[in-house]
């Protein structure tokens, strides 16, 4: 498709020059226009078709044939297909666990990502003297290196030497430091019932939501800027509180962003990898779904099998989001 | 929402009948309401910033004590500028051979493959853009779908292909394989930011200069590009924040010659070992840290506005 079209639009470049937006549907404005078109973004397109496209097609080949590492320069694509890989995935004692940390993580690190990020910009949506840095500072854990800043709340929460720890026993009475990174689970009695708590699970969710809260932060102010003011206006003069204002003119306004926001947020959060491979490289109870794929790939060398875990992955991230924009989409309808 | 305005209403009653619609008892609920968030409001901005920024404060604060001071009294959270331990600086910048950790090393190597990407994502990017928001072609509608579904998809899926591909071409730990692969991954975002910021550039600037007999090259370079300009640096320093940061195919591409890490890929090999004080890494943060801290400032007002703009449509 894209390897003809240089020769062609030389012709149509010279020919169509003083045209930028054809009006007429048909004719060879149109056609040159249309080949401009098509020269301009098959760069793009190429890049994108052998970068990101046929790799994936690749995965799913991959993930049927038995492929190690050390056998990779004599394999090649026409070996025989198996289940084999997909089989070993499902059938792993791990598999079930770590689907289910992965959801975990991704649906309280979202959640709690967009409740942090609709308090901020609710609170920051009043104008002040210094709104402007504060806005500044609120995004800064967003940007800021994920290497560098796994690293330092690795040294804030660990347990020799590290200011959570430090200021727990010594201001909050804690009997002992806790190794929230490294502790499985762990024993909190919580009106006299003993419950299991995953320390360090809910360690990387806390991280998640300190990470990426600043992004729906973005995006519900710039949503909250756009709302008429007359609504609320109307509102209080009627007599609404400010709660009720927020319940019933704010929030309903800023829901399909937000829907749009936990989609999103889901989506990153459940193929994020560098967050937990950073914090515990995936150790007490915090290996995803993603850090498998990778300890396959890196430590064991089997390509079939890591392509077979990655591609499960896939498949049940387009599940849960097919699920979730039907019932949203049906409820739009209902509401409409 | 009558059902959660009764219980105020009721009580309020009487007050309503007599002196009109808005009851000016002191102790209204809207008055308690309003009371509140007003005091709540600071104190849930204060939480945020100290929330956002301790952990950076930390980062510098470490960077500047020595390990010894830090395992003595873990707790200090104020270093007077007279004990300031500059050396861990020069320690993380020097050269490996230097008794040093090589920052500078990575840092040279990050430069090149993120004002790399910048560099070609904008040469591919730009004209797409420019397609998509101005000519009409087969498919052009379905192209943002497409380039959206590319961005959604899990790096991880992508990475075990890449990997086998690159060993076997041989450009694994070559840093222009990591090239290809971010401007690859970054080039949909790029011309979805692009196009909208396109299609706010009125089309009559452009037919104006084609009636005046300008190309449509012509009109892309002399027009479309120096109006486009505030979103093309905006673009450029998203795609250079991005290329530094990334970690995952750092990791699967260089990992093996320490010679080509990137400045993520060496904090993070570093911060596995022992042998190198936190206080020298946290040094290495802050330098990692720095350069996107001040391209972000430089640039907030700009890359808010061009990352939100289909935002209020909701």
């Amino acid at each position: 498709m894209t390897t003809d079209v240089p020769g062609r639009t030389v012709r149509g470049g010279d020919g169509a020059g003083g045209q930028i937006r054809a009006r007429r549907p048909h004719g060879p404005m149109r056609r040159s226009e249309a080949r401009a078109g098509l020269l301009l973004i098959s760069p793009t397109l190429i890049i994108v078709l052998v970068v990101v496209v046929v790799p994936i097609l690749w995965t799913v080949l991959l993930a049927f044939q038995r492929v190690r590492l050390l056998n990779l320069r004599s394999a090649n694509i026409f070996d025989p297909l198996t289940l084999d890989n997909i089989r070993t995935v499902l059938e792993s004692d791990d598999f079930v666990p770590s689907l289910m940390t992965t959801l975990a993580y991704s649906v309280f690190g979202t959640g709690l990502a967009i409740v942090i990020g609709l308090v901020a910009a609710l609170a920051l949506r009043g104008a002040f003297r210094g709104r402007t840095f504060v806005r500044a500072a609120m995004l800064l854990p967003y940007v800021a290196p994920v290497v560098a800043v796994t690293f330092v709340w690795r040294t804030m929460l660990n347990p020799q030497f590290g200011v959570a720890n430090e200021l727990g026993v010594n201001v909050f009475g804690w009997d002992a430091p806790i190794a929230f990174l490294s502790e499985r689970s762990a024993e909190v009695s919580i009106l006299g019932l003993d419950v299991g708590v995953p320390v360090a699970l809910m360690t990387v969710i806390a991280f998640e939501a300190w990470r990426s809260f600043p992004f729906a932060f973005l995006f519900l102010t710039a949503r909250l800027q756009a709302a008429p003011a007359t609504l609320e206006e109307a509102a209080r003069v009627d007599g609404a509180t400010p709660t009720q204002r927020f319940r019933y003119i704010v929030l309903p306004q800023l829901m399909p962003t937000i829907a749009v926001l936990a989609v999103l947020r889901f989506i990153w959060t459940f193929n994020s990898f560098d967050d937990i491979y950073l914090l515990t490289g995936g150790g007490a109870g915090t290996e995803v779904i993603s850090v498998r794929v990778f300890n396959f790939l890196t430590a064991r060398g089997d390509i079939g099998l890591a392509s077979a875990q990655a591609l499960v992955l896939a498949v049940i991230l387009a599940v849960v989001v097919g699920l979730y924009l039907r019932r949203f989409a049906r409820r739009e309808e209902v509401a409409g | 929402m009558s059902d959660v305005a009764s219980p105020p209403t009721r009580a309020d009653a009487t007050a309503r009948a007599v002196y009109g619609a808005r009851p000016r008892r002191p102790y209204s609920r809207d008055t308690v309401e309003t009371r509140l968030f007003r005091v709540l409001r600071w104190v849930v901005i204060a939480a945020l910033l100290l929330v956002t920024l301790f952990p950076f404060y930390y980062m510098v604060l470490l960077s500047v004590r020595s390990l010894d001071e830090l395992l003595r009294d873990p707790g200090a959270l104020l270093v007077s500028p007279g004990e300031w331990d500059l050396s861990t600086y020069s320690e993380v910048l020097r050269p490996a051979s230097d008794g040093g950790q090589g920052f500078l090393r990575f840092m040279a190597n990050s430069a090149m493959v993120a004002l790399g990407t910048v560099f070609l994502t904008l040469l591919i990017a730009l004209p797409g853009a420019y397609a998509v928001s101005r000519l009409r072609f087969f498919g052009h509608r379905q192209i943002s779908g497409l380039f959206l579904a590319v961005y959604l998809f899990p790096s991880i899926l992508l990475a075990v292909p890449l990997f086998v591909f690159f060993s076997r071409v041989g450009l694994r730990g070559e840093l222009v394989g990591l090239l290809l692969v971010y401007v690859s991954q970054i080039v949909a975002v790029a011309i979805y930011m692009l196009r909208n910021y396109f299609d706010t550039i009125p089309v009559s600037l452009e037919e104006a200069a084609a009636i005046d007999g300008c190309s449509r090259l012509g009109v892309m370079w002399r027009i479309s590009l120096p109006l486009a300009m505030p979103a093309i640096m905006a673009n450029a320093l998203f795609v250079f924040m991005i290329a530094w940061n990334e970690f995952l195919f750092a990791l699967l591409f260089l990992v093996e010659d320490r010679e080509s890490w990137t400045v993520s890929l060496g904090l993070s090999q570093l911060s596995g070992s022992i042998e190198v004080p936190t206080t020298v890494l946290m040094a290495g943060s802050v330098i990692i840290t720095l350069p996107i801290i001040i391209v972000f400032l430089a640039t907030e007002r700009l890359l808010v506005g061009g990352l939100t703009a289909g935002a209020e449509k909701g």
